[in-house]
């Protein structure tokens, strides 16, 4: 893991930050099987600013977790920085996770009772790093976030957008291969929406990979490369062209 | 994350619902003060049994009449005959016959009112000899006690208990006055001191109420009946705690050949010492301790099942901070050692805190109840040990549950 936290991803070169090939994912619901992925096959490359797109029902969801590895697909195989992950044990998961992938929620997903340093370091704690280096690290992520100012506050004296970009300091503290936002906007005002949007474009800037999923055009077109998901399958898959500049940024 | 970073989470956790785990937490205490007061309360029921036991004399053995069986085959009460004899009291202390035998004095005893002046006082008069003083362990804090010469001459002497001597003249510096018992005036010549064990039990106050006269005295001039020629008690002192029953062994067999005896089982005479006093004493009381431990015992598992409960609405409702948790790179492992130290503080907390409750209930219940309580170490520690266990116990379900939930689940969940 790297103690850098503006530096470009390790991961340049030929070899793609996250593929998959032809996943699959069969949820059983009694003796009712509904297939939520019917083979998906995708390559992001190092640097990329992917959208994924599509109404709901398509699987995004479902993409997202097996992307995230919160879920493992039920055939296919997942690469994730190199790793296969398709058929990991729960620590190992657990692992990669920590290491690979930071979070972006839509609900922020913040513990009320911590400060926001506090809520940063939670993935360094259970990567084994020092609580020195902990407060040091979260303190250096929320500068690059623009909350220098907001180190001992709770989530609870923030605002959303402040929260949701604790939640990005949180997500870029471990130096992670890939930056996972699901909805990351959904639960935001527009001036908080286009803070954060602005902020994944920065992160994509400085050279990170950023997987986002939204089912707004606005954010998605955003994204350097859109994916469109339908019934469990990718219906599209193209470059956005030049950035939208419509609407969010008024 | 490190022991110490867990630890710091589960306080985290506790302090953000305070409410709730001083409600677990005190479920737990009222468990093991309860524990540590009746264990308390036990011990001290059986101190007390055995230093009145031990009060009434060391290496002791009483000599008690058997039951009568009259003629129509009726039989009296145990102590109702009259077979023991002053010349049964002088065979057992011969050195020849009973060499384990350090001293006997026989005795009698009736219910007496002593007048002195216009005050009177009903108290038990025990007749007799001058060996009584150490047989029964007791001490003098005042003048002499009877002398062979008093015993010989029937001497119209007494020695006043404590309690008896404040009651009749208002103080213990007696020595010199004169009591009337049954119509004859005594000189008062010493107060005994009063008997070591506690003063809130009954017995040492009947010990410290009495007043002591020679046996001669008492079978001419006080006693009527039989009582003039027979003896109520025999108290025997073995030379030492190991002769005890070689010491009972020459008692028995003396007296059934004095008495004529050749069965055993015919024995008009009772021989008890005071091992057999303590032990049936000590199991009623345990009896007692166990019954009451039991109840206690079972509080702790109600307080136990309080922890479990509360974990699992822990776990429930902190489900978005563990998929949270998981989400960000957690181990299962890592949750479920999240919730047992939470579950197993909770434990702690409450048996630090219960034990502090028992032993201020164990200074405070005795003035309270006049029953004495017993702080005993080992409860104590135990009891803490079997909180933060307890806590352990009832926090490996919750805790599995945690540990079990998906990421996905636990994040989708509003």
């Amino acid at each position: 893991m790297t103690t850098q936290l503006t530096g470009p991803s390790q991961f340049h070169g030929t070899e793609p930050v996250l593929s998959l090939r032809d996943v699959t994912k069969v949820y059983r619901n009694g003796s009712l099987e509904v297939a939520a992925l019917r083979g998906v096959t995708l390559d992001v490359q190092p640097g990329e600013y992917v959208a994924v797109m599509g109404p709901s029902g398509s699987g995004k969801s479902t993409l997202m977790h097996i992307i995230g590895c919160l879920d493992v697909p039920s055939a296919g195989t997942y690469r994730l920085a190199g790793e296969d992950v398709s058929s990991m044990s729960e620590n190992d998961l657990a692992d990669v996770r920590n290491r690979s992938i930071g979070f972006v929620f839509q609900q922020f997903n913040l513990l009320a009772s911590m400060t926001a340093w506090s809520n940063v370091a939670l993935p360094l704690a259970y990567a084994g790093v020092s609580r020195a280096q902990r407060r040091e690290r979260a303190e250096a992520s929320l500068g690059r976030v623009g909350l220098a100012d907001r180190v001992g506050h709770r989530p609870g004296e923030l605002s959303g957008g402040q929260q949701q970009r604790v939640a990005m300091a949180r997500a870029l503290v471990t130096e992670p291969a890939l930056i996972l936002a699901d909805e990351p906007t959904g639960n935001l005002d527009s001036t908080s929406t286009a803070d954060v949007l602005d902020l994944l474009d920065e992160l994509h800037d400085a050279g990170r990979t950023v997987v986002l999923i939204t089912h707004e055009h606005d954010v998605a077109g955003r994204a350097g490369r859109v994916v469109r998901l339908r019934d469990g399958l990718v219906t599209d898959d193209s470059p956005a062209g030049a950035r939208a500049r419509s609407g969010v940024r008024s | 994350m490190t022991w110490l970073d867990t630890l710091r989470t589960a306080l985290e956790a506790m302090r953000t619902h305070r409410m709730r785990s001083a409600l677990t937490v005190l479920g737990i205490l009222i468990g093991i003060a309860a524990v540590i007061l009746t264990v308390g309360l036990g011990i001290g029921a059986q101190q007390q049994v055995t230093a009145q036991v031990e009060a009434l004399g060391t290496n002791l053995l009483i000599i008690s009449p058997g039951s009568t069986t009259s003629t129509t085959g009726l039989r009296g009460g145990f102590g109702s005959a009259s077979t023991l004899t002053q010349a049964d009291a002088q065979a057992l202390a011969s050195p020849v016959v009973a060499p384990d035998i350090a001293a006997v004095a026989p005795s009698t005893s009736s219910s007496q009112s002593l007048v002195v002046g216009s005050s009177n006082w009903t108290t038990t008069v025990a007749g007799t000899t001058p060996s009584w003083l150490s047989v029964r362990a007791r001490t003098l804090s005042s003048g002499v006690f009877l002398s062979n010469a008093d015993q010989a001459s029937a001497a119209s002497v007494v020695v006043l208990g404590a309690t008896t001597a404040t009651e009749l003249f208002g103080s213990t510096d007696v020595v010199g006055q004169s009591v009337t018992i049954a119509g004859t005036p005594f000189t008062v010549i010493g107060v005994l001191a009063p008997s070591g064990s506690s003063a809130s039990s009954s017995s040492s106050t009947s010990n410290d109420d009495t007043a002591v006269i020679p046996l001669s005295t008492a079978q001419q001039r006080v006693s009527s009946g039989t009582s003039r020629t027979s003896v109520q008690t025999v108290y025997v002192q073995a030379r030492s705690q190991a002769a005890l029953s070689s010491a009972y062994q020459e008692a028995n067999s003396e007296l059934l050949a004095l008495h004529g005896i050749t069965n055993s089982a015919a024995a008009d005479f009772t021989i008890t010492n005071q091992a057999s006093l303590v032990t049936t004493a000590a199991s009623v009381s345990k009896t007692l301790t166990v019954l009451l431990a039991g109840v206690a015992a079972i509080s702790l598992l109600v307080g136990g099942i309080g922890v479990m409960n509360i974990m699992l609405v822990s776990v429930t409702e902190r489900i978005r901070e563990i998929g949270l948790r998981k989400a960000l790179g957690a181990r299962p492992a890592l949750i479920r050692r999240q919730f047992l130290i939470e579950a197993s503080l909770l434990g702690l907390v409450g048996g630090f805190l219960g034990a502090a409750v028992g032993i201020a209930g164990a200074k405070i219940l005795p003035s309270l109840i006049s029953n004495p309580v017993a702080l005993s170490m080992p409860a104590i520690f135990g009891s803490i040990t079997v909180a933060l266990v307890i806590g352990l116990v009832f926090g490996v379900y919750p805790a599995s549950r945690a540990a079990q939930l998906a990421p996905i689940d636990a994040l989708r969940s509003e």
